[in-house]
């Protein structure tokens, strides 16, 4: 069988995974579609389990429920006309094949033309606390709701930046739980300011006015301009202790904190793929190179969504369809010059929101500064912030991979998904370098840990 | 105490199991990390510095809520369904 023959695969079943393969069954292929999960719809439109759940896509997705639900009803509309393979981890990508793990078993699925949409999850920094039962991810705090119908408290704080920190509040809300308070860490004035360039989108601009003014007549405190101090507990969390922006220390009890700052690109494969990386100054990180159309550096490796660049849902959902389109002109299949130019034009429209996005909602780089030396950065393997300075300040690391080799941060078993953003500034500002002076942790497979009898029954498919 | 707190969603079938010994209930659908915080508030003590730990990402890239069930299985809790007579610990220090 000639390579060119091999059905495109396609790994995750979020907006960009679904909008790909759908473009792609439209040409006549028959796309293999992986997917972590036990039903599509990624994590943004993340469908309750089989059986038993009752509430309506309006109570699950709010305003996104139109979206939600065609992205759905999307996949199951080609679902007899796609290989779909979910509960099952991609955990390892070399030339022409990838590793999969399904019930307990790998095997080898050769490809000739990949399209990688990974998708994201929370980027965090550590603050003293941030391990006690109950403090969570603002991402998860909505997975914990939307997927389980459960609160992560009775009365819960919201502590970071990004559209997740309004929209997640909201919803715990309007779901009947107490919020203690949204404790966001960008300033107010950046805020404001940045608030004009949202009028590009009006739609997104006026749901999170709507968001703020809901948060705000139900007598939820909105503080701006917050850094975090620790979360107060012995088993679990009893409170937020939080500085002000006039750099007062304030107390507020609660049961639980939701907590996140913006979202960090799943990069892995890319990196395993053999893709080349760039610095982006917007998302503070590494990624994968990618054109308009979502080619890679890596003739037959397409990169779409959040997972190589964050860009949001609907982002997703034109850069799956676009990277199907590259695909399948790259194949020698026709492809419709109009659609091609129609959803580039709003992919375009979209990064200049974005822009605007990151300017309401900055990094808070200063934080880094603030975390002590004996706070523990790695929630895997309890690694200091101390460690890792030490090992930049004593010249013997100066950069991600040396210090991961000299301290274990990132070599833990979440492979440093939750410390990386940590680790960079830690080196970058001890060394004073900025966050791109300090290098990229490389992906290592397996890029999740495996059962150890996973290997024993590993297989090759044709 | 309950970790987590229910909101919606209660209609669905009850799903018996042991949490350190003790028979709990759940809910058909529940991961095991909702079946276990709707009856405690850990899903088991840290190997590295015996601290209580909940889970934290709860969509499968932190690994912060691996369990281990009686006969010493380690499961993820976030990403693996409650069924019946499935028997959770949540109390001690395991190591790897």
């Amino acid at each position: 069988m000639s390579e060119s023959l091999l059905p495109p695969v396609i790994v995750g079943a979020g907006p960009a995974g679904i909008r790909a393969a759908e473009r792609l069954v439209a040409a006549g292929l028959r796309p293999v579609v992986v997917d972590e999960a036990a039903r599509w719809g990624g994590q943004i439109y993340r469908q309750p389990p089989d059986g038993g759940f009752t509430r309506p896509k309006s109570a699950l997705y709010g305003f996104e429920a139109g979206k939600a639900d065609a992205v759905h009803r999307a996949m199951a509309a080609i679902r007899d006309r796609v290989d779909y393979r979910p509960r099952t981890l991609v955990w390892n990508c070399e030339a022409g094949a990838l590793d999969l793990l399904s019930d307990g078993a790998s095997e080898t699925l050769p490809f000739s033309h990949l399209i990688l949409a990974t998708g994201a999850t929370d980027r965090v920094l550590p603050f003293p606390g941030w391990t006690l039962p109950g403090v969570f991810t603002l991402g998860g705090s909505q997975v914990a709701l939307k997927f389980q119908g459960c609160a992560v408290g009775r009365r819960v704080a919201f502590l970071g930046t990004g559209p997740l920190l309004y929209l997640v509040a909201y919803q715990y809300l309007k779901a009947g739980v107490e919020v203690a308070g949204v404790f966001d860490t960008t300033p107010f004035a950046a805020q404001a300011r940045a608030t004009a360039g949202m009028l590009r989108d009006p739609a997104t601009l006026a749901k999170g006015l709507l968001f703020v003014g809901w948060l705000r007549a139900h007598g939820v405190p909105i503080h701006n301009g917050v850094r975090p101090v620790r979360a107060e507990g012995a088993e679990r969390v009893d409170a937020l202790v939080w500085r002000d922006a006039r750099g007062q220390e304030r107390r507020t009890s609660c049961d639980a904190v939701a907590f996140g700052l913006g979202l960090r690109s799943e990069t892995q494969l890319a990196d395993l793929a053999g893709c080349r990386f760039r610095f982006d100054e917007a998302d503070r990180a590494w990624l994968p190179e990618r054109d308009g159309a979502g080619r890679s550096s890596v003739a037959g490796v397409y990169l779409a969504g959040d997972g190589s660049g964050i860009a949001g849902a609907d982002a997703a959902e034109l850069a799956g369809e676009r990277a199907a389109l590259a695909l399948l002109e790259d194949r020698g299949l026709p492809v419709e010059a109009a659609r091609v130019k129609e959803l580039d034009g709003r992919l375009a429209r979209i990064a200049a929101f974005r822009r605007s996005l990151s300017a309401a909602f900055p990094f808070p780089a200063d934080w880094a500064d603030a975390i002590a030396d004996d706070t523990m950065i790695c929630r895997c393997e309890g690694i200091t912030a101390g460690a890792v300075r030490e090992v930049a300040r004593s010249g013997q690391a100066r950069e991600m991979n040396r210090a991961k080799a000299l301290t274990r941060a990132g070599m833990g078993r979440c492979q440093g998904r939750m410390c990386s953003a940590t680790t960079v500034e830690l080196l970058s500002r001890t060394l004073g370098t900025g966050p791109d002076g300090v290098g990229r942790l490389r992906a290592q497979p397996p890029i999740k840990p495996l059962p150890v009898s996973a290997g024993a029954e590993r297989r090759e498919v044709a | 105490m309950a970790l987590l707190q229910r909101v919606a969603e209660q209609g669905r079938r009850v799903v018996r199991f042991t949490l350190d010994g003790r028979p709990v209930e759940a809910l058909e659908g529940d991961t095991i990390l909702t079946a276990m915080l709707t009856n405690g508030d850990r899903l088991r003590r840290t190997e590295f510095a015996d601290t209580p730990r909940a889970g934290f990402c709860m969509m499968g890239a932190c690994q912060d809520c691996w369990v281990r069930t009686e006969e010493g299985e380690r499961l993820r809790a976030c990403g693996t369904f409650i069924a019946d007579g499935m028997r959770l610990v949540s109390g001690g220090e395991w190591t790897q």
